[in-house]
């Protein structure tokens, strides 16, 4: 195993780092892990031996699980910290929680942290590969890799597809993962939100914002719904859920009013009859449980890459595991 | 000898005696007992101040304590520092300013002075005792650190700080407009997900800040000024004969928000770096003097503390021992300001502002005079600075021209080739 010839380099902290090409060398790595979740024995040598640890310190239960069927898929050791109840909530720093995990000789760290740039604060310090899984509002890298790996299964090629992301940009990492990823694919992006919500100086990253979910659907092939965090109403960016569902809510009456089929995203957990309504996530149009599926398989991509796995042996990976290359 | 105090720039021999300036001249004799030194190549200055530190005693002494803020004071050049009284516990007694003072004289390094808190507690809610603490040895009030947000108490204080002749100086931030911001709010802070601090929350206050010394006739005197459209009416408040005075930082001249790009804590700063526009209007405004003092908001902070994740690292970067080298080589020696310019932003005024001895080196002025090498090449070591701290961007600049001897009531306090004093 050779982690140094990893086509993502040490670390996955962010899109914005990534070049087009090794963002699609993950989505095509993923096609070969798609099937292994079918599987009635889902499970594959690939990272036998391999010890990861999933470092949570912000609660997450969709994104950790995900991880973690990821990593057991691929055989590999896993231990789970979360901030409760480790030594973390002791007043241990970042720096030595990250030290004394290197200190029992882990391969890997996957982070969740609540201060942006967190990650990468992570990846300059230890020799492990370290996978960003949300860190503040910067990135979730993992999260926009499932979004785009379903909006190609769905659209095919992205270049000059319109994708418009919902809600929040202000404090979303999803958001900013999104708007690298599908830029550098050749993607057209767009932002919708309130202005409060709407991070100033978000059109220099090279998107079109739009102030009025009716013109965001009349644009768009595709639109991600981003959650509305409940504390964004006590701390003043909108006045209610009722008025944001009102105003920017994405309705089945506002998707029939669209001039085409608009495909529906949602990275969840949704607040259903806030920023989108039940006949809606529900309806033809949503591919939200699909994203689910392949975060699994994307996630068991990034892995084998970092582990040194080369894209081209997938395939056969899944049947010899890595370690015997 | 430079002096801008008295227009003086020439080649003088000065007499010091009892701790104070005794006499100039051509050909002076040496009385007899008397120490020469011998400066030819260096140029005598009147000593620099800083009216804007952090020297973290009481409370926090694991990151700067006042014997050693005084310490890298002087291995800037500095013969006198204003220490901000947000420490813990905060200056707002007679006591407390008693006990800068001493610990300050005990250090016999730079001189330091203690602005008192402006409110108890720097609460924000009642004016201290600023009577008490002037007679203690306070030079100024300020809640620097905690934007006063209740503009009545800023008018009182203008008001009221007016019988004992000092300044009120004001770091402007409406906190309803920064509140949870860690850097610039812009394209950079879009990008890397951080919250920002608009423009705006500074030029709300400061733009209150000069209502307010209009309505008052006090004197304010605006803290690190980082915004364009701040110094612009900063510019307009001074034509119209307003009393303020204002300060400009060596971060706020010469950086920009790019440089928190990859999350360098040393580039956190409150207020933050700002756009390119800000910085060029910041120099601009120091260059013209509307921007009359230098000021480094010297800010230490432990290696352990700005060693982790940008949001949760603490706002500051020290200054004392980089800046007086720096300004010399990116200001004076590139010709965009002179060394008598110079000096009357990092000596002459900041004495003015606050009422403080120095200032100049006229007779009976006390003998606080700084030695500049204008062809000494350096380069800024944070690993030799004198400061406990090292949280500094400008690790590893290389420059020409820098202090190399400070001399505080004629006594040699720090000599660059002889080792710290």
């Amino acid at each position: 195993m050779n982690r140094s010839a990893s086509p993502l380099g040490k670390d996955l902290v962010g899109l914005e780092e990534l070049s087009a090409e090794q963002i699609r060398t993950i989505l095509d790595t993923a096609e070969p892990f798609k099937e292994i979740s079918e599987r009635r024995i889902k499970k594959v040598p690939v990272l036998r031996g391999n010890t990861i640890v999933n470092l949570f310190m912000e609660p997450s239960t969709r994104t950790r699980i995900s991880f973690e069927f990821a990593e057991k898929r691929l055989s590999a050791d896993t231990v789970n910290i979360s901030s409760s109840g480790s030594s973390v909530t002791k007043g241990e720093t970042l720096v030595d929680t990250a030290r004394n995990l290197e200190a029992m000789r882990i391969d890997m760290v996957v982070i969740r942290h609540g201060s942006s740039g967190a990650a990468r604060f992570l990846a300059d310090r230890i020799p492990s590969n370290v996978v960003n899984a949300g860190d503040g509002s910067h990135e979730h890298p993992t999260q926009a890799l499932l979004d785009l790996l379903t909006l190609r299964d769905h659209l095919g090629s992205l270049e000059g597809r319109r994708v418009c992301i919902v809600g929040d940009i202000l404090h979303s990492r999803v958001a900013r993962s999104n708007i690298w990823g599908l830029l550098k694919l050749g993607a057209e992006v767009g932002v919708c939100g309130p202005r409060t919500l709407l991070p100033p100086g978000i059109e220099a990253l090279g998107v079109e914002t739009f102030g009025r979910i009716e013109a965001a659907l009349e644009w768009a092939d595709a639109v991600n719904v981003l959650r509305l965090q409940l504390e964004r109403m006590k701390s003043g960016f909108v006045p209610s859920l009722r008025e944001y569902n009102r105003v920017f809510g994405v309705t089945r009456k506002r998707l029939e009013a669209a001039p085409r089929d608009v495909l529906i995203l949602h990275p969840g957990p949704m607040n259903r009859g806030v920023e989108i309504d039940s006949d809606v996530a529900d309806g033809p149009s949503s591919v939200i449980l699909e994203q689910v599926t392949n975060g699994v398989a994307v996630r068991m991509a990034v892995l084998y890459l970092l582990a040194g796995g080369r894209p081209e042996k997938a395939e056969a990976a899944k049947r010899g595991g890595l370690a015997r290359e | 000898m430079v002096d801008p105090s008295r227009s003086v720039d020439a080649r003088l021999d000065l007499l010091l005696k009892d701790g104070r300036v005794a006499a100039e001249g051509e050909g002076l004799e040496a009385p007899d007992g008397a120490r020469e030194m011998d400066v030819s190549g260096l140029v005598v200055v009147p000593g620099l101040i800083d009216v804007h530190v952090h020297l973290r005693e009481p409370g926090q002494e694991h990151k700067e304590t006042i014997a050693s803020g005084a310490r890298a004071a002087a291995a800037g050049g500095f013969t006198a520092v204003c220490a901000m009284p947000n420490t813990d516990p905060v200056i707002d007694s007679p006591a407390t300013v008693g006990f800068v003072l001493a610990a300050g004289k005990a250090a016999g390094a730079a001189r330091v002075y203690p602005v008192g808190a402006l409110s108890v507690g720097q609460k924000g809610e009642r004016l201290t005792e600023i009577g008490e603490l002037v007679e203690a040895g306070a030079v100024g009030i300020t809640d620097d650190g905690q934007p006063v947000m209740d503009s009545g108490l800023m008018r009182r204080a203008l008001e009221y700080a007016q019988t004992f002749d000092i300044p009120v100086a004001d770091h402007a931030e409406d906190l309803g407009l920064s509140r949870g911001g860690a850097m610039n709010e812009g394209v950079v802070s879009a990008r890397l997900g951080l919250a920002g601090k608009p423009n705006a929350s500074e030029d709300v206050h400061i733009a209150r800040d000069l209502l307010l010394a209009e309505l008052t006739g006090g004197h304010i005197h605006l803290q690190h000024v980082s915004t364009r459209r701040g110094v612009e009416m900063i510019r307009e408040a001074k034509a119209r004969g307003l009393r303020v005075t204002a300060e400009a930082t060596p971060h706020h001249m010469f950086l920009t928000d790019e440089a928190v790009e990859g999350y360098d804590t040393n580039a956190k700063m409150n207020p933050p770096l700002r756009t390119a526009e800000d910085r060029d209007a910041v120099l601009a405004g120091f260059l013209d003097g509307t921007l009359d003092t230098l000021a480094t908001d010297h800010a230490p902070h432990h290696y352990d503390e700005k060693e982790q994740a940008f949001d949760d690292a603490p706002f500051g970067i020290v200054g004392l021992e980089t800046v007086t080298g720096m300004l010399l080589d990116l200001l004076v020696r590139t010709g965009r300001m002179d060394l008598a310019t110079f000096l009357e932003r990092a000596s002459v005024q900041p004495a003015r502002a606050f009422h403080l001895p120095g200032g100049t080196l006229e007779e009976g002025a006390p003998a606080d005079v700084t030695l500049l090498d204008l062809d000494r090449e350096w380069t800024v070591d944070p690993r030799a600075f004198v400061s406990l701290s090292r949280n500094t961007p400008f690790g590893g600049w290389t420059g020409t021209g820098r202090a190399v001897a400070t001399l505080v009531g004629g006594r040699t306090v720090w000599g660059l080739d002889d080792g710290a004093a």
